[in-house]
């Protein structure tokens, strides 16, 4: 063999087969997305020359693996123990736990946060009557530490895993299951050895998900007093008054996100569990009596009251305590803020990520794989770096502009209107957006893309007709993430907002930084009930019983 | 299948004009200000638009980012006022050429010199002090040290009473940074890491700090007196009192909440008018609704915080405070203080 | 070559990193012609299918279809630009459309009605017009193949290309449908390639078979050829049964252990060979004072595999009809059935034995 043959081998494994359209534009895509975050990371290098590093950098990093490692222990136990206890045995109370255990999805880990340390923490309730009864030497465990942390991050972030296990699990067949189980299995091994290893791909996605949250949190973080890497970009640059200080500790923890999705790719291990045939209706539950369903019932009930009940019905008793201010008249405003900015965002993402999948399912070769892999960076640096940068993109746009001839640039396009915004969410969450999507079109068998394609269908007709409808799912749980994350996002909106544009978030932020709240909680209640209506549709729309098939 | 596709788009349409809609900004007001304040300003800037008839518009943020954002708009910026909580920050906007140096007798006049920038470029407007806050229940006051009330704290009898707060706390890095200037970096990293051996309690709000103490989990503190003021007002009978710091040596700590005109207001005298308006005529009405203090010598603090007594105040160092803040921080982590 | 060639190949070769899945492949397909194309996994018979249907690019080589060049050094066609038909292991069934979508899918360039009529015929053809309304998964294996089946061949492609098309059915349905589809194919004269592992079905279904080896094409020739004249030891053992035994040339006449062997082709000298036997030709008596030994019997129902030791060690298996059976420890003579009889292969050093 020539040696010719061999480099256009080489190269089309980089360039792709040949869907130059489709793979420019998502290049090009990729490449706008990933700016801010490349912005920052190039202006740190270039700006920062002789700041260090903070002393206790190494403490951070050791910290935020720590952290790491909890939160993801902990939504993994509670995210796939909940989804195989749902979706293997019957209890009582099963049939409303499989959907309301979505529920503290809704819950931003800052709320449930403050709510814990305000109940357990030494001036609270808990302590207080402790203190009580055994004198004030009772002996208590430190709750503002990295076990409170852990404890209250993996609460609220525990969704992610146990929304796309349980999918998961429910779509394998049932038999894989039952096979196990005649071959003598305990129930909990089939659960180990056959049904999680079948579920690894959307586990890996959910957790990766749960880990950029983890990494990027600043403000729970804050609450607990734990020093990861995130918090010290904040603090070097509070304490400076220089970016160009912080952005180096932030390129720090984009090592650390460049590692989580390497991670989250080693664990899915190129292998496809795109199961033959059937499509699964999950394993035969099995009912249990007694002890045992007292059990499953506690665990569940118990994790939910925890997580989502015992802290709305706090928030609604703050609630009260304050009604005696008149209600804000812009209330209005902030909520229709708050949901538009969600909805645009969300079709915007959704999109992006839809057109990646498909462009991947075209045959995109390494370099729209790396491409898709670019646009979600956004997603694992923290809120006020990506809005830094997307100041920065613009800052230089401007100067170029205005070097080309341009009178005034762009104007004050980014800060004076909601697109700065709306481009640094969209940088943000296209990742989320990516992980449900690629997850759905991981699980269809890459020869339907093959027959449509022979059937002489178009690429794009290929995208409407045949990749659309069947990564629906997919859209819907993307759709309902990037919803929530942006009702919930405060940092980008603040940095980001024009003059006269307020969100739920922010209103919350503005009430509960100078410690009002009794009167945060009204519009934390609020960014719950927003987070809420995605998670209803979404539990409703996935429920697998009531989906017509496919 | 395709006519929920088409309804999707269709709604992704509508909604996306009707963003339009409403992100459309209406007619800007005549001052806009970024502000690091959220402490329900508005009322006071009520007072000045009915005297005025220029109208007033915040936005609220963090004021390192609100800085960053303000250097990154460069003249395009909207800002014609920019205002935060800290002598450090207003230093700091100062030195990056953010701010336009005033020349306002008004101000030079009402404000004490050690509270305002030489070139006039910012000026302060309300004082908090940091000072020391007891369970009288547990603390007899005569165990401070009034010479040196902070350093004092690290007196081994204080050993397991003591609540602070975070690293991250601007309030603690100001402090900090106070006693560096001070003391120098040795002496204050002494002190520092004799609160840590005192093994101090962190708490990441001074709102919950207090509370600690009312509880009696905390006997001692060191919180901005304007949060014991608004639990004072919301419950007379809080169990925590002020202790005024250091009053036989430099005097207790204070900082100042100021603001000053942006580089490029395109409306800076409207700016200037309302900074002059907020030193004198509207002094009261912008500090008392927070529980500070005036600035102006000649106007009376609230009854409520006029109640903690008088008290000498350590001259504020703003370049100080600004240019030691990086150092407080590593100072902080070299103690090991969280 | 002439116009009516289906498909033409020349010299494709394609690697995957270091893995050569087709090593310069050459292969034409006469219209109307069914090949099978056969090999164990990882021969590379599926990289050859993919590459003819347009969702591999070859490094080097040509490919044609209806005597239009579809790739080559300087261009390369996309599937939905080749006349090709694909019918995939799972079928691939769209789950969404119901089995007439499904089946009118590559149908658009038809008006609505012309449209109408051609699914109508393609599923009468596979006997599956009452069941045009259901999904997918409402349908049987066998069922969900033939609607995979009509799909591929409703827009009348070239050529049609079958990946082990019924190793995900069972045993007992396999044969059956695969009777089916092939009779599908056949009456609709379309050029087909079927990809599969089974050699039975390689054999029973196509008019010819091409043995695929390591990316390279280790044999192409009618199932009679394939099967009874092995052009190697791999195609021999791949495509049935064989045992062999050392060939012994005493001038124009060979004999191995078990008889002479009667042999055509010229033998080059000094070479060694080996005799391929398969059971069918391999005959066994009870005789008590033979020197092999019957070690193994198997059931097959119509017939019974008997595997014997020879007495110098070596084994052969051979086939009795279902009424003869000798246990197992018989003595036995064994010999040769007359007839054509077996093949000479030159014994492979690399291959142990």
């Amino acid at each position: 063999m020539s040696p010719a043959p061999a480099t256009r081998g080489a190269v089309r494994r980089v360039l792709g087969e040949g869907r130059w359209a489709w793979s420019a534009l998502v290049v090009l895509v990729g490449a706008l997305i990933s700016a801010p975050v490349v912005a920052v990371v190039v202006d740190g290098v270039l700006g920062a020359g002789d700041t260090q590093l903070p002393r206790n950098v190494g403490d951070m990093v050791f910290t935020s693996l720590w952290l790491l490692l909890g939160v993801g222990c902990g939504t993994f136990v509670l995210g796939a123990g909940l989804a195989w206890l749902v979706s293997a045995f019957d209890f009582p109370c099963r049939r409303l736990l499989s959907w309301a255990l979505v529920l503290p999805l809704a819950m931003p880990a800052y709320i449930l946060g403050f709510v814990f340390l305000s109940t357990f923490d030494v001036a609270g309730p808990v302590q207080s009557l402790l203190r009580d009864w055994f004198g004030a030497d009772v002996w208590v465990p430190d709750v503002r530490s990295l076990g409170g942390a852990v404890i209250v991050m993996s609460l609220t972030l525990y969704p992610y895993v146990y929304l796309l296990a349980r999918a998961a699990m429910v779509e394998q067949s049932a038999t894989t299951y039952e096979a196990a189980r005649t071959l003598g299995a305990t129930r909990g091994r089939a659960f180990l050895r056959v049904l999680l290893p079948l579920a690894r791909p959307s586990l890996a996605a959910g957790l990766a998900l749960v880990m950029m949250e983890t990494l990027t949190d600043f403000a729970t973080v804050q609450y607990f007093n734990v020093h990861t890497v995130s918090v010290g970009v904040y603090l070097v640059w509070k304490g400076s008054f220089d970016l160009h200080s912080a952005t180096q500790i932030a390129a720090l923890v984009l090592v650390f996100a460049v590692a989580l999705l390497v991670g989250e790719r080693l664990l899915r291990g190129g292998a496809r569990f795109t199961q033959r045939g059937h499509r699964g209706v999950g394993p035969q539950r099995e009912r249990l009596r007694g002890f045992k369903a007292a059990l499953a019932s506690a665990a569940g009930l118990g994790v939910l009251g925890v997580a989502f009940v015992f802290p709305v019905l706090q928030l609604v008793v703050w609630a009260l305590g304050a009604s005696t201010d008149p209600l804000d008249p812009r209330l209005g405003d902030y909520l229709a803020n708050s949901v538009t900015l969600a909805l645009v965002v969300a079709a915007v993402c959704v999109t992006v990520a839809t057109l990646i999948g498909h462009a991947q399912r075209l045959g995109g070769g390494r370099l729209v794989r790396s491409a898709a892999q670019l646009t979600t960076f956004g997603y694992a640096v923290p809120g006020a770096v990506v809005g830094i940068g997307v100041l920065l993109v613009m800052d230089w746009l401007d100067r170029g502009l205005v070097a080309a001839g341009v009178e005034g640039g762009t104007g004050l396009l980014v800060t004076g209107s909601v697109l700065g915004i709306l481009i640094a969410q969209v940088v943000r969450f296209v990742a989320p957006a990516h992980q449900a999507i690629d997850a759905s079109f991981t699980k269809m068998p890459p020869s339907i893309t093959g027959s449509a394609l022979s059937l002489g269908a178009s690429p794009r007709r290929v995208l409407t007709r045949v990749h659309l409808p069947q990564v629906r799912s997919g859209i819907l749980v993307a759709t309902v993430l990037v919803v929530i994350d942006v009702v919930k996002e405060l940092p980008l909106v603040l940095l980001l907002r024009p003059f006269g544009f307020t969100t739920v978030s922010v209103w919350v932020y503005q009430l509960a930084s100078e410690n009002f709240w009794e009167k945060a909680a009204l519009p934390a209640l609020l960014i719950v009930m927003l987070a809420l209506v995605p998670v209803v549709v979404l539990v409703r729309g996935r429920d697998p019983r009531r989906r017509v098939e496919p | 299948m395709r006519r929920s596709l088409l309804a999707a788009s269709l709604a992704v349409v509508s909604v996306a004009t009707s963003a339009c809609g409403i992100f459309e900004d209406d007619e800007p007001a005549d001052i806009q200000v970024y502000s690091a304040r959220h402490y329900d300003l508005e009322k006071a800037f009520e007072e000045f638009t009915e005297e005025t008839d220029l109208t007033v518009e915040f936005l609220f943020g963090d004021d390192s980012e609100l800085l960053e954002r303000l250097k990154k708009e460069g003249d395009d910026s909207p800002a014609d006022i920019f205002m935060t909580v800290d002598a450090g920050n207003l230093w700091n906007a100062a030195e990056q050429g953010q701010l336009t140096a005033l020349d306002s007798p008004i101000l030079t006049e009402a404000i004490p010199e050690d509270l305002r920038d030489p070139d006039g470029q910012w000026f302060g407007f309300a004082m908090r002090a940091r000072t020391v806050v007891y369970n009288p229940d547990s603390v007899d006051v005569a165990e401070f040290d009034t010479t040196d009330t902070y350093a004092g704290l690290g007196d081994p009898k204080w050993s397991g009473r003591l609540c602070m707060r975070d690293a991250t706390a601007s309030y603690t890095q100001s402090l900090v940074a106070s006693l560096i200037d001070l003391h120098g970096r040795d002496r204050a990293l002494e002190i520092v890491e004799s609160w840590v051996a005192n093994d101090v309690e962190i708490m990441s709000n001074d709102i919950e700090l207090l509370e600690a103490i009312d509880a009696g989990a905390c006997e001692v503190g060191i919180s901005n007196h304007y949060y014991l003021g608004r639990k004072l007002d919301e419950d007379p009978d809080f169990n925590a009192k002020v202790f005024w710091a250091s009053q036989d040596g430099e005097g207790v700590h204070v900082n100042i909440s100021g603001a000053g005109v942006t580089r490029s207001s395109d409306n800076p005298e409207a700016a200037q008018q309302l900074l002059e308006w907020l030193a004198a005529k509207g002094q009261s009405a912008f500090v008392d609704n927070n529980f500070e203090f005036p600035v102006n010598p000649d106007v009376a603090p609230a009854e409520l915080v006029a109640g903690f007594g008088p008290f000498e105040r350590m001259p504020v160092d703003a370049k100080a405070y600004g240019s030691l803040n990086a150092e407080a921080v590593d100072l902080l982590a070299e103690a090991n203080y969280e | 070559m002439s116009e009516a060639d289906a498909l033409r190949l020349a010299a494709v070769t394609k690697s995957y990193g270091r893995t050569l899945a087709a090593d310069a492949l050459d292969l034409v397909v006469p219209e109307g012609e069914v090949v099978a194309v056969i090999g164990p996994s990882g021969c590379g018979k599926s990289t050859l299918l993919r590459l003819v249907a347009g969702l591999e690019r070859p490094d080097a080589g040509s490919i044609e279809i209806a005597g239009e060049v579809v790739a080559d050094a300087r261009g390369w066609r996309h599937p939905e630009q080749r006349r090709v038909g694909l019918v995939f292991q799972d079928h691939a069934l769209f789950p969404h459309l119901d089995v007439r979508r499904n089946v009118g899918f590559g149908l658009r360039t038809l008006s609505r009605p012309e449209r109408r009529a051609r699914v109508e015929t393609m599923l009468h053809r596979v006997h599956l017009a009452d069941l045009a309304a259901r999904r997918p998964h409402e349908l049987s294996g066998g069922e969900q193949q033939r609607v995979a089946l009509a799909r591929a061949l409703a827009p009348d492609p070239a050529v049609v290309l079958l990946d082990e098309p019924f190793s995900s059915l069972d045993e007992h349905l396999r044969q059956r449908v695969r009777s089916e589809i092939m009779a599908t194919v056949r009456d609709a004269g379309t050029t087909a390639v079927v990809v599969t592992h089974d050699q039975t079905e390689a054999l029973s279904v196509a008019d010819r078979v091409v043995v695929m080896r390591a990316g390279r094409i280790e044999q192409v020739g009618t199932p009679q050829e394939v099967f009874e004249r092995p052009a190697s030891r791999f195609v021999a053992s791949f495509m049935g049964d064989a045992d062999y035994l050392p060939a012994t040339v005493e001038g124009d006449r060979v004999s191995c252990e078990i008889g002479v062997v009667p042999v055509r082709p010229s033998l080059t000298a000094g070479t060694s060979y080996d005799v391929v036997l398969r059971p069918h030709d391999v005959t066994v008596e009870a005789d008590p004072a033979g020197a092999a030994e019957v070690v193994h019997v198997e059931y097959h129902g119509a017939f019974v595999l008997h595997a014997v030791r020879l007495a110098s060690g070596a084994r052969v298996r051979s086939w009795q009809a279902h009424s003869v059976r000798h246990p197992v420890g018989t003595r036995v003579s064994v010999g040769l059935v007359s007839g054509p009889g077996p093949v000479l292969l030159p014994v492979e050093e690399t291959v142990v034995r």
